[in-house]
């Protein structure tokens, strides 16, 4: 089999640079999770339909499985590791917290980053919207209901106007 | 694409990226047509006042499009080319009769979105090019659209869904023509050609309700039995058709519904 030409690849994760060689086929959650370490990046399905791998890309959330590393190429991206400050939580992680808006928390990571994308662009969603956008993310354990309530208590607490 | 990579059930021996090429991302009216570059993505449409003034059955199916995080990512042109028979934008550009522009080392071409897609996951693309622009005309007045479909979770690939486009002239109160366009229980987006022209001669905003009633009866069963069992495939023939002929009826209702509110 002909072993594919690696291709160097930067990017910032977390506010901070990392720079790589990858094959061309790997993926960016496999990128993350293997080379940087970022391991809050759940593979779930990988295939793009858990949503667990979700990462932010430019501040959009995108699912890390069904994306190339080589694609990130000088992208910023946002992993769950990159949301607290020091100790303290990020208001929607502090609000999952708060609500019991996790049992096994394998889908958090994800679940938690939709709702950024979310708040960035829809301060006060209703629960319609709120189920909407975290419509793409699956979770075993909960129900949906604490995952709801907690998003929306976050949106209440605090207009999220920063980007992570 | 990359699911089909991950699942390997595709294993492609090279690819290649578009998203690095300049100037294919935009949404622009251009008199009698609106022009969407090939790399504009979903979220961008979804929120575009133009498309929401201009197209209102291209936006009302936008956000039925997988989830946010798809959205976020994908492009219309890559929707198209990929050409999934459950995809919602296959079923809505072939219903607005869109043109896509094709390119490739002999120039450019452009191809009727009705004879682009040619089969499961397959279009008239040639090898070396690839899709540029999709153009889409606005010479006809829309008087009603719906856009439906069924899935069996949110954001889930379609089982069936339907486009309908209902199109008046002037003031009138009838209907001069309509695209009743359907995807996900066939192979290909189909136009339900007995079914258009049951509503171009027989609907007009003055039916009366039992009348009407009856002819979106007719209207349902037609689209049922143009739905063969064997091209949707499987031992779900019978329900995909049924379920068709439901959404084709739904969606008419609701597109009369719309045109008595303008």
């Amino acid at each position: 089999m002909k072993v594919p030409e690696l291709v160097k690849v930067s990017l910032e994760v977390n506010g901070h640079r990392f720079e790589g060689e990858v094959e061309p086929r790997k993926t960016l959650a496999d990128f993350l999770r293997e080379e940087l370490g970022f391991t809050g990046v759940n593979l779930g399905c990988e295939h793009g339909v858990c949503g667990a791998c979700s990462v932010l890309l430019d501040g959009a959330v995108v699912r890390s499985c069904i994306f190339l590393a080589v694609q990130a190429h000088d992208a910023k991206i946002t992993t769950i590791e990159g949301l607290a400050k020091g100790e303290k939580l990020h208001p929607i992680q502090q609000a999952f917290l708060d609500h019991h808006a996790l049992q096994c928390g394998f889908c958090t990571p994800g679940m938690v980053l939709a709702a950024v994308d979310l708040l960035q662009r829809c301060p006060h969603p209703t629960e319609m919207q709120i189920r909407e956008a975290l419509s793409g993310n699956l979770c075993m354990c909960t129900g949906y209901v604490n995952i709801v309530r907690a998003v929306s208590a976050a949106a209440e607490k605090s207009r999220i106007s920063e980007k992570p | 694409m990359i699911p089909l990579l991950n699942l390997r059930l595709a294993r492609p021996e090279a690819l290649v990226d578009l998203n690095a090429i300049p100037g294919l991302s935009y949404i622009r009216s251009e008199g009698t047509e609106i022009a969407i570059g090939a790399l504009t993505r979903h979220r961008e449409m979804e929120f575009s006042p133009l498309l929401a003034e201009e197209l209102p059955l291209l936006a009302e199916a936008i956000p039925q499009i997988g989830h946010p995080a798809i959205r976020n990512r994908g492009t219309l042109g890559g929707s198209l080319a990929h050409a999934d028979p459950a995809a919602e934008l296959p079923c809505v550009l072939t219903a607005l009769d869109a043109h896509l522009v094709a390119a490739g080392p002999d120039g450019e071409r452009v191809i009727r979105a009705e004879d682009f897609f040619t089969g499961f996951y397959a279009t008239a693309l040639a090898h070396q090019e690839i899709l540029k622009e999709v153009r889409i005309p606005l010479d006809r007045r829309t008087a009603g659209w719906s856009f439906l479909e069924f899935a069996r979770r949110h954001g889930d690939f379609a089982l069936s869904e339907a486009s309908v486009l209902i199109f008046t002239e002037g003031s009138s109160n009838r209907c001069t023509s309509a695209r009743i366009v359907v995807g996900g229980s066939v192979e290909r987006p189909l136009r339900i050609e007995s079914v258009e022209k049951l509503i171009e001669d027989e609907i007009s905003l003055s039916s009366q309700a039992s009348s009407l009633a009856d002819i979106l009866r007719r209207a349902e069963h037609l689209a049922e039995t143009e739905i063969q069992p064997g091209i949707a495939g499987g031992e779900n023939s019978d329900y995909l058709s049924h379920l068709t002929g439901v959404l084709v009826r739904r969606g008419l209702e609701s597109a009369m519904e719309r045109w008595r509110k303008r």
